[in-house]
């Protein structure tokens, strides 16, 4: 398979991750994200929560609010990325694209990072770590707990 | 389907050439489209004249108005756009030309799709990264997604998640989680299509014989599908022509009845991250086509007992098993053993399937094909001709928005 890579002989400098585009309904999440801080929608009239972000409530159209959470979760599916032909992405291979279950309910899609690819399972437990990717925006990736840690870590490991 | 005595009906249909991704360079993406609509009017042994509506799906490149002129329309009545996805929208234009026959607002409208991959940006593909906003904006304004792709680029694109193998390997991880389906399951989908598309003299994949071996050994794109679990990227069109039944009666090949069709999306989609990634666990690791299966088999007056061949749209191997789950071939987490029992191979199987060899060993054209080969197993045109078929239930893609249709020969 690396033979198929076609960055062998590229020498240009890596690519960065990259970085959302805030909107209206997005930048509380993004911006949240740069502190370290990861935050879901909380509906204040049913106690729904909710991301991806919207206007309103999905359950019962009442008016939202942002809530911090605890930043753990469990491993909900994922894949191990093995062909990339894009920049940056073909840098990173093998990645994990995952979806977590958040303690809170929302289903976030992430990177499982902090361990081998091929160590990652279903309903592992994991915690969200934080990386800025611009002036206004960072993501939560996510790791997994080890031993009596879980709490959430804010610091990039 | 049928209102006040207008029952519709498909009498032609028509394809270009298919062949490999950038494989056609002499020909654009449009004037592929309006050949294939040609070739649809001329199977139905009608001409341009004859024809006053066009219709397509989401994410068409090819605008029917603009068309209508260079085929000559006498008139253009109608001119639809269904709002389901490529992929998922293929039946849903059909049975939308349908229901304009039967309303009588059209008499005859003809449903098309081209995709010259070569010629574009890969199908399904995320817009790259984002641009970055420069300057203040010209008018201030409110900046807030309005389509799901532009919703969920920003949280999919940082993670390198951009394309639907990525997206659907997590829908088929979760489904071997629960169910235990397995990859030699998924590779029977693979090799029974390809040996299908073998007797297929339009397949792009026709000369390129696949064993399990082959399958088992083709190279890992997004775990757990393999370059051969995913669906071609090639260059061709295909058209299908909708009619009344009396209109039909002295058409050139015979009319084939639309049963019974539906369309639409399980609450739950859309509401995530991501597509079908906040959806309650049962819909999540299923097609996703529950509620539109449901709706057409009541339409349709037939059940999945009734069907003789199936046409299940194969973006991923993975996915026809779930969408034989939601149809009802099978139970519930057992379309990895169905598949692997050899129901899907023609001749002898319980359920031939995808017997043109599909969008991972024919072409894909976003499912339009499926419907091309519905009808031509009920005109008993097939190059793997399931003997007197009579009924072909045809589905557009699993885990987006989606449609599906049973073809009737009555």
């Amino acid at each position: 398979m690396t033979d198929r890579t076609p960055n062998a002989t590229d020498e240009r400098p890596p690519k960065p991750r990259p970085a959302p585009t805030p909107d209206a309904d997005s930048a509380p999440y993004w911006s949240a994200a740069r502190e370290g801080r990861l935050v879901v929608q909380r509906c204040t009239n049913c106690g729904a929560r909710q991301l991806y972000p919207r206007d309103r409530c999905l359950v019962c159209r009442g008016p939202v609010e942002w809530v911090e959470a605890t930043g753990r979760g469990t491993v909900y599916s994922f894949t191990v990325i093995r062909q990339n032909y894009s920049r940056p992405f073909r840098d990173w291979i093998p990645y994990v694209v995952a979806l977590v279950d958040l303690e809170e309910g929302p289903r976030v899609m992430t990177n499982i990072v902090g361990c081998e690819p091929d160590d990652v399972r279903i309903g592992m437990p994991v915690r969200a770590q934080f990386e800025a990717v611009s002036d206004e925006a960072g993501i939560a990736l996510f790791a997994p707990v080890s031993g009596a840690d879980s709490g959430a870590d804010s610091g990039a490991d | 389907m049928t209102t006040d005595g207008r029952a519709a009906c498909v009498v032609g249909v028509g394809e270009t050439r298919y062949a490999k991704w950038g494989g056609i360079a002499d020909t654009s993406e449009y004037q592929l489209a309006v050949e294939a609509v040609l070739a649809a009017i001329a199977d139905a042994g009608m001409t341009p004249d004859d024809v006053d509506g066009l219709a397509s799906f989401a994410e068409d490149r090819n605008e029917a108005t603009f068309m209508a002129a260079d085929l000559g329309l006498p008139e253009l009545r109608y001119a639809s756009l269904s709002w389901l996805p490529g992929g998922g929208g293929a039946c849903a234009a059909v049975a939308n030309a349908a229901m304009a026959v039967e309303s009588g607002a059209a008499e005859a409208v003809v449903v098309y799709r081209s995709l010259c991959q070569g010629q574009f940006r890969r199908f399904g593909q995320g817009p790259g990264n984002m641009p970055a906003r420069v300057g203040p904006p010209r008018v201030p304004h409110v900046r807030r997604a309005t389509s799901l792709l532009e919703a969920h680029v920003a949280f999919t694109m940082p993670f390198g998640m951009f394309s639907p193998p990525i997206a659907y390997a997590m829908v088929l991880r979760r489904h071997m989680h629960r169910f235990g389906t397995t990859v030699e399951q998924m590779g029977h989908v693979a090799v029974t299509t390809r040996a299908h598309a073998a007797r297929n003299p339009r397949a792009v994949m026709g000369d390129r014989a696949m064993t399990m071996d082959d399958y088992l050994a083709s190279r890992m794109v997004s775990e757990p599908f393999r370059l051969f679990d995913c669906c071609l990227e090639n260059d061709g069109a295909c058209a299908v022509l909708i009619t009344t039944t009396e209109r039909a009666a002295d058409s050139a090949k015979g009319p084939v009845s639309v049963l019974g069709a539906a369309q639409g999306a399980l609450k739950g989609f859309g509401h995530g991250q991501y597509s079908n990634v906040g959806m309650p666990d049962d819909d999540y690791a299923s097609a996703g086509a529950r509620g539109v299966a449901a709706r057409m088999w009541a339409r349709s007056g037939v059940g999945p007992s009734d069907i003789d061949v199936a046409q299940i749209y194969d973006h991923f191997t993975g996915l026809v098993l779930l969408s034989l789950e939601d149809f009802g071939f099978c139970g519930r987490g057992e379309g990895g053993p169905f598949a692997a029992s050899g129901a899907l191979a023609w001749p002898h199987g319980a359920l031939p399937t995808n017997t043109h060899g599909g969008s991972l060993s024919e072409a894909y054209i976003h499912g339009l094909n499926h419907v091309v080969e519905g009808v031509r197993q009920l005109r008993g045109e097939s190059t793997c001709q399931v003997d007197g078929a009579e009924t072909c239930l045809v589905t557009s893609a699993a885990g987006v928005p989606t449609s599906a249709l049973v073809l009737g020969r009555r």
